[in-house]
């Protein structure tokens, strides 16, 4: 197809809590890639850095703050933001640039250092930003969306907390089985239902925690990859990063209401939907062909309403494909075989990079314990705040 | 001393002498309803009118989903940090008439046992917190005692 492009290479930080710059797990992670693709920084024609808003200045210009830190060499630089879909924009803005032949090599990167405790808005008095309003108003922080979402599937589709349980175990225990991960204990359904309620259905271990972590990819246009890389490598297909269409009719993080539909009735499919269908159009490929899927797991119950929205099942069957384990290591389709963020707890503008660099070593073979057989195809799926999805197929 | 009762936001809500209703906005041209209220453009983007007039939301509406919050919000959401926190339970509740969720606290008193997803609530007067001189108002959300199937007010209460 002519619109792939090839990964040549990976790279993480271990996800954590290390107390250290955001700059250092991200340059980390590029020279990890970067060697991984056989490649020096000075051959990366252009760097796309995934923003972060916690690290000041430096962190809105991410791009720059990294190829300063790399060493400056002149490539062409973009930074950009699109909160927890900030690494798939970047990734899709470096693909963009090679498939209009503007660059042959270009470095993705993404990395932050998370605060402690529940994300919260920047400071100031700021009456017109919804982020800022939903918390004076109302004290909603993000869990409060995670708890609506898990008790509408419980009202409408008759899931229950044990289900939810029941995807904290299964993550953990593939967790378990990856360096990188910053929770490796496998965690026990008695564990989760001890463990506090923080929004009520969800108690503590069903919401992923926030982490300093960093990852970046090394993507190139094929062309290059047949000169200097692997004869088969690992592709990137699509990249979906659609916006919601009016009237949104479930209600989004940050906002306090949804649009109303009094006037038009709403679309035919949700905005989680549409961020998947666009990509298995885009791929040609439908979800029947996939091997596995890295979907954002902010909460337990979020995971199952993505099998859903993946069209891995019908509407309200999330809890059954877990149950009958068509999602667990060996089953069907797996899902958040890296262990999720479950596993990982979210480093934001890398998490979604992060998601493909899983994706890669499972096409690639190079999993380990948490190896798929077979992995031929892999989608990775992700939502942010205002209006921000994402949806990468990738290909072996 | 008696305190100034301030909205927490202007505009968003009136306690005049119809009672308590949240305000929105809704679009001359295509009908279409905003809350929180849009004043310059209509959102609808087959439509974009300038013509947005303020009009009161309905004062029922159903369950469409609850929780609560087990741990003290962050700032800035104000807090006595003296005091032991209190989970406040928050809903989101589904207005048949404009056909839009809002999101709210839950009145004084209302914990998460006493919803169910479909109860009928109404939109009450609240106090969000108080200062030396103000007396920060805020919408709540409250339980009518209706049985789910009675279904009153929910069609015919738009203004
Ligand atoms: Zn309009």
């Amino acid at each position: 197809m002519t619109g792939d492009v090839a990964v040549m290479g990976v790279g993480m930080h271990p996800w954590g809590k290390w107390g250290r710059s955001f700059v250092e797990y991200g340059v980390a992670a590029a020279r990890a890639a970067l060697a991984d693709a056989g490649l020096d920084w000075r051959d990366v024609g252009s760097i796309v850095g995934a923003d972060t808003v916690r690290g000041g200045y430096p962190g809105y210009v991410a791009g720059a703050t990294f190829a300063k830190a790399l060493g400056w060499q002149g490539a062409r630089v973009a930074s950009v933001y699109a909160a927890c879909a900030s690494g798939a924009q970047a990734l899709d803005t470096a693909r963009a640039q090679i498939v209009a032949g503007l660059a042959d090599v270009v470095l993705v990167v993404g990395a932050d250092a998370a605060p402690k405790g529940f994300f919260r808005p920047a400071g100031g008095d700021r009456p017109d930003d919804p982020d800022w309003l939903r918390f004076r108003i109302l004290g909603a922080t993000n869990p409060v969306y995670f708890g609506l979402y898990a008790r509408r599937r419980m009202a409408m589709h008759g899931d229950t907390p044990d289900d939810f349980a029941r995807v904290k175990v299964k993550n953990a225990a593939m967790g378990a089985l990856n360096p990188l991960a910053r929770y490796r204990n496998p965690v026990t359904a008695e564990q989760v239902a001890a463990s506090a309620v923080v929004a009520d259905p969800l108690r503590l271990l069903d919401i992923c925690a926030t982490s300093d972590g960093g990852a970046a990819l090394v993507l190139s246009s094929m062309e290059f990859a047949r000169r200097h890389g692997p004869a088969e490598p690992v592709r990137i297909r699509a990249v979906s990063t659609v916006t919601p269409r009016f009237p949104n009719t479930v209600l989004d993080l940050p906002d306090i209401a949804t649009d109303s539909a009094a006037a038009v009735d709403p679309p035919g499919e949700t905005f989680r939907r549409s961020i998947a269908r666009a990509a298995y159009e885009e791929a040609g490929i439908g979800p029947e062909e996939l091997s596995l899927a890295e979907v954002y797991d902010l909460s337990t119950a979020l995971e199952l309403q993505w099998y859903e929205d993946l069209a891995l099942c019908g509407e309200g069957e999330g809890a059954k494909l877990l149950r009958d384990g068509v999602t667990a290591l060996g089953g069907r389709i797996p899902v958040n075989v890296s262990g999720g963020l479950a596993s990982f707890g979210e480093a934001v503008p890398a998490q979604a990079i992060a998601q493909v660099c899983e994706l890669t070593w499972q096409l690639r073979g190079e999993a380990g314990d948490r190896q798929v057989a077979g992995a031929r195809v892999g989608v990775s799926a992700n939502q942010g705040l205002f209006g921000h999805g994402s949806a990468v197929v990738v290909v072996q | 001393m008696s305190r100034t009762r301030t909205p927490v936001v202007a505009g968003w809500f009136t306690e005049g002498g119809d009672g308590f209703r949240l305000l929105g906005t809704r679009c001359g041209a295509c009908t279409s309803v905003f809350f929180p209220r849009e004043d310059h453009r209509c959102r609808n983007p087959a439509c974009g009118s300038g013509e947005l007039e303020e009009v009161p939301l309905s004062r029922r509406g159903r369950v469409w989903s609850f929780t609560d919050s087990r741990y003290r919000p962050p700032s800035p959401y104000v807090t006595n940090p003296e005091l032991p926190w209190e989970p406040c339970a928050l809903i989101a509740v589904e207005l048949a008439a404009e056909r839009i969720v809002v999101l709210g606290q839950a009145a004084p008193g209302v914990a998460v046992a006493d919803l169910t997803v479909g109860m009928e609530v109404e939109v009450v007067s609240g106090v969000l917190h108080e200062d030396a001189e103000t007396t920060w108002t805020t919408w709540q959300w409250r339980p009518t005692g209706a049985r789910q199937d009675e279904g009153r007010g929910m069609t015919g209460d738009v203004a």
